[in-house]
């Protein structure tokens, strides 16, 4: 599904954040991601999404057997990589509930379905809508404006699910989540899970890990991969910190 | 006859035919296919008023303004850069061109972007100047129309008529909001305008429909020079949209339209306009200049007006439409959308001048530059010596789209009381990247996104708008944003 090899990424014209990066995640696995603050956990996120504001300097992204780097954030998107974001961003004056359809129908053309009219997209959103537990009338706010953390992040797993993707990147999707919250997102992902579609689940705490149980664990540090393990890595680290592992770096 | 279902008048080529017929003798006024000569003077205002069969009094009226016209200089102070105009190079009354007389005959990228904005298949025919007699359809739609308006007693006629059938009321108010020596255009205007649309709203009468220029598309070639009238007396309402989404072409580049309003006790008018004239190339070639001065009058005690612009094409807008609040306890209003792409220009905003006690003013504005374009928002809040307890609450905001274009704020405030409560907000900002990554990361192509951020950003005004309008003015907006990002 998605095969990273060497890759070096900077902040456009800037220093450098990814330093030599190698993931492979298998079609239908789970892979998690921690690491402490600042290691460029996120920038991975946004390189792989295709954010403009970083530069791969080397190295290489396959997807679907596809070179993801040639596409852009749009094409990324339509052909299946979806990214949860840390920061949900706000528009505003534009209702939710439009946003949605917009972006279900944008795939759907893509793919060459018609698109949905306003009746048959609230009768598809308000399946999803069960499946996080967002009350129907946050499809009447504005994207994401005054929505709290956790509904917020709520209703990024709204929108996964809505754009059925193949490649699911979460990142920090747990954080600001109350212990139900956490319980709802948790059980919401694993809904999700397939044989065709894989997961890059950033985290720094092992709770989400119960929910969405991973096949593989890494260490992300300096911008690099400095260790992996399975599912069980995700305790230890909760219960050691990342020192030691660091300390065997240098 | 009666109302037959649109598509069966459509195949039935007898119905058509009789539809059509009807149509010619009952709306359309002859206009023989004559031209005056090019330039403006006292000859050319003659043969106007004469080709119209005015009246002597109109005539007199029509020549005043000229000599006015005449003794002024063009306006300079708004933030436009102007090519000079030959005001001889003009035509002041030309009959209709030849119109198409089928949809083949016309513009494909005309019908390109008809399709784009969703305008009804029979819609379009209409708004591309096609022959009307061909346009079967809007006929019956028209008839129901009148039909239904006279029931209520509702004028609602072209300018040309009411001189005609309604002196009284246009003696009364012509230019009496609106002087005909408020400025260059409007004195232009006054001595040479060729038609437009009046309204009248008897007493306690809420105006069963919108009002909409669109329903009488057939005589759009008047546009130049267009002047519109719109009385509601007491306790009256009406809603009027002027123009539509669809692109206009017109080979006139000047306009110079003006725009009365006048609101008696209770009485409340809400005009919308979308105007989307041709705004000129990519490289800022052609286009139309559109001057326009358009007031209301809020004669009457808790009357109110309210102006709800969507600007989005010509190459040069100047427009201030303003609210002179009389009456006391009555309000303005003002929401304006100004969105500008390429190398058009914009310097637009309101005036609300209050005068009677405890008036009530509110504008928002929204601008939206793009390419290489500016965008001016200029307004006037007044509040004069006897206006106790006025209040007025701005919101100008602009949204920038790329580093080559400009958004420009002048409010002018003009407080004498002490007791005024006038606010004033202003933001400027981009179309933010995080927004933009956002929406793209949700396979919405880049010009999906920015047009979806912006009508978020003018969410406000589109509010405003009546439902039809507003839907149509959305997709607007998409398709006059296209080729601003990547
Ligand atoms: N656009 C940018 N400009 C400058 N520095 C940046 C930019 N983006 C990221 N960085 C820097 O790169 C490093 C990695 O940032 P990143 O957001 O990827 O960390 P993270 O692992 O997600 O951290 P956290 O756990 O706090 O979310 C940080 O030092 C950050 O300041
Ligand atoms: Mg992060």
């Amino acid at each position: 599904m998605l095969e990273i090899k060497d890759l070096h990424v900077s902040v456009a014209g800037g220093t450098e954040i990814i330093k030599g990066l190698n993931l492979s995640i298998p079609a239908g696995e789970v892979h998690a991601i921690m690491g402490p603050n600042g290691s460029g956990k996120s920038t991975l996120s946004y390189v792989l999404a295709g954010h403009e504001g970083y530069e791969v300097t080397q190295g290489s992204i396959t997807y679907m057997g596809q070179d993801l780097l040639a596409m852009d954030a749009s094409e990324r998107a339509q052909s299946g990589v979806f990214l949860a974001f840390q920061y949900p961003v706000e528009i505003p004056g534009v209702q939710n509930g439009y946003f949605l359809r917009s972006i279900v129908n944008a795939q759907r053309v893509s793919q060459g379905e018609p698109e949905l009219n306003p009746v048959e997209f609230m009768k598809k959103v308000k399946e999803v809508l069960k499946l996080v537990k967002l009350e129907p009338n946050m499809l009447k706010r504005s994207v994401n404006e005054g929505f709290s953390g956790g509904e917020k992040k709520r209703n990024e797993v709204l929108q996964m699910a809505l754009l059925a993707p193949k490649l699911c990147v979460l990142d920090e999707t747990d954080s600001g989540l109350d212990i139900d919250a956490l319980r709802i997102v948790g059980h919401g992902v694993d809904a999700l899970k397939g044989p065709e579609r894989s997961f890059l689940v950033i985290t720094h705490y092992q709770r989400l890990l119960d929910h969405v149980v991973p096949d593989k664990v890494h260490v992300l540090q300096g911008g690099r991969i400095i260790h992996s393990g399975d599912k069980n890595l995700a305790l230890e680290l909760e219960e050691r910190g990342y020192e030691w592992l660091i300390e065997g770096q240098s | 006859m009666s109302q037959a279902p649109l598509s069966k008048a459509e195949q039935n080529p007898e119905v058509s035919s009789l539809m059509a017929q009807k149509y010619q003798h009952g709306f359309v006024t002859d206009i023989e296919s004559e031209v005056a000569a090019k330039g403006l003077s006292e000859e050319t205002v003659r043969y106007i008023s004469a080709k119209k069969n005015e009246p002597e009094w109109l005539l007199e009226w029509r020549l005043k303004s000229l000599e006015i016209f005449l003794s002024m200089e063009m306006p300079d102070w708004a933030q436009l850069n102007i090519p000079e105009i030959d005001y001889q190079d003009i035509h002041y009354f030309a009959a209709p061109k030849e119109r198409p007389k089928s949809l083949d005959e016309v513009d494909p990228e005309l019908l390109k972007t008809y399709e784009k904005l969703g305008i009804p298949l029979h819609e379009r025919a209409a708004l591309a100047g096609v022959a009307v007699d061909a346009v079967f359809d809007s006929v019956s739609v028209v008839t129901t129309f009148r039909e239904e308006l006279a029931k209520h007693g509702v004028i609602f006629c072209s300018f040309s008529e009411a001189v005609h059938d309604y002196p009284e009321l246009i003696k009364k108010y012509l230019g009496t909001i609106v002087p005909r020596a408020d400025n260059y255009f409007t004195a232009l205007n006054s001595a040479v305008f060729s038609d437009g649309s009046f309204v009248y709203i008897p007493k306690g009468v809420r105006c069963p429909m919108e009002l909409s220029t669109y329903f009488r598309i057939n005589e759009a070639n008047t546009g130049q020079f267009e002047r519109t009238l719109i009385i509601a007396d007491e306790g009256s309402y009406v809603s009027y949209l002027e123009g539509c989404t669809a692109p206009q072409r017109d080979e006139n580049q000047l306009h110079a339209a003006v725009v009365e309003l006048i609101t008696h006790d209770d009485a409340e008018i809400k005009y919308s306009t979308v105007q989307n004239w041709y705004p000129g190339d990519e490289e800022g070639k052609g286009g139309i200049y559109n001057f326009v001065t358009k007031r209301g009058k809020c004669q009457g005690k808790r009357s109110k007006i309210s102006w709800t612009q969507v600007e989005t094409g010509s190459a040069i807008t100047w427009k201030y439409p303003s609210c002179v609040l009389l009456g006391d306890e009555s309000i303005g209003e003002f929401y304006s959308i100004a969105l500008t792409n390429h190398f058009q220009q914009a310097d637009t905003g309101t005036k609300m001048v209050h005068i009677g006690k405890n008036t009530k003013s509110h504008i928002i504005s929204k601008g939206v530059s793009a390419g290489k374009s500016q965008s001016t928002y200029r307004g006037l809040v007044s509040v004069g010596p006897k206006a106790e307890g006025a209040r007025n609450f701005s919101q100008c905001d602009s949204l920038l789209i790329g580093d080559l274009c400009g958004a420009h704020t002048f409010p002018y405030i003009e407080v004498s009381r002490q007791d005024a409560q006038v606010e004033h907000e202003a933001t400027t900002s981009k179309v933010s990247e995080d927004q933009m990554f956002y929406c793209q990361q949700r396979g919405l192509s880049a010009e999906e996104a920015v047009a979806l951020i912006v009508t978020g950003f003018c969410r406000e005004v589109l509010n405003e708008l009546p439902m039809e309008f507003a839907v149509e003015a959305n997709k607007l907006l998409s398709v006059s944003l296209e080729g601003t990002v990547g």
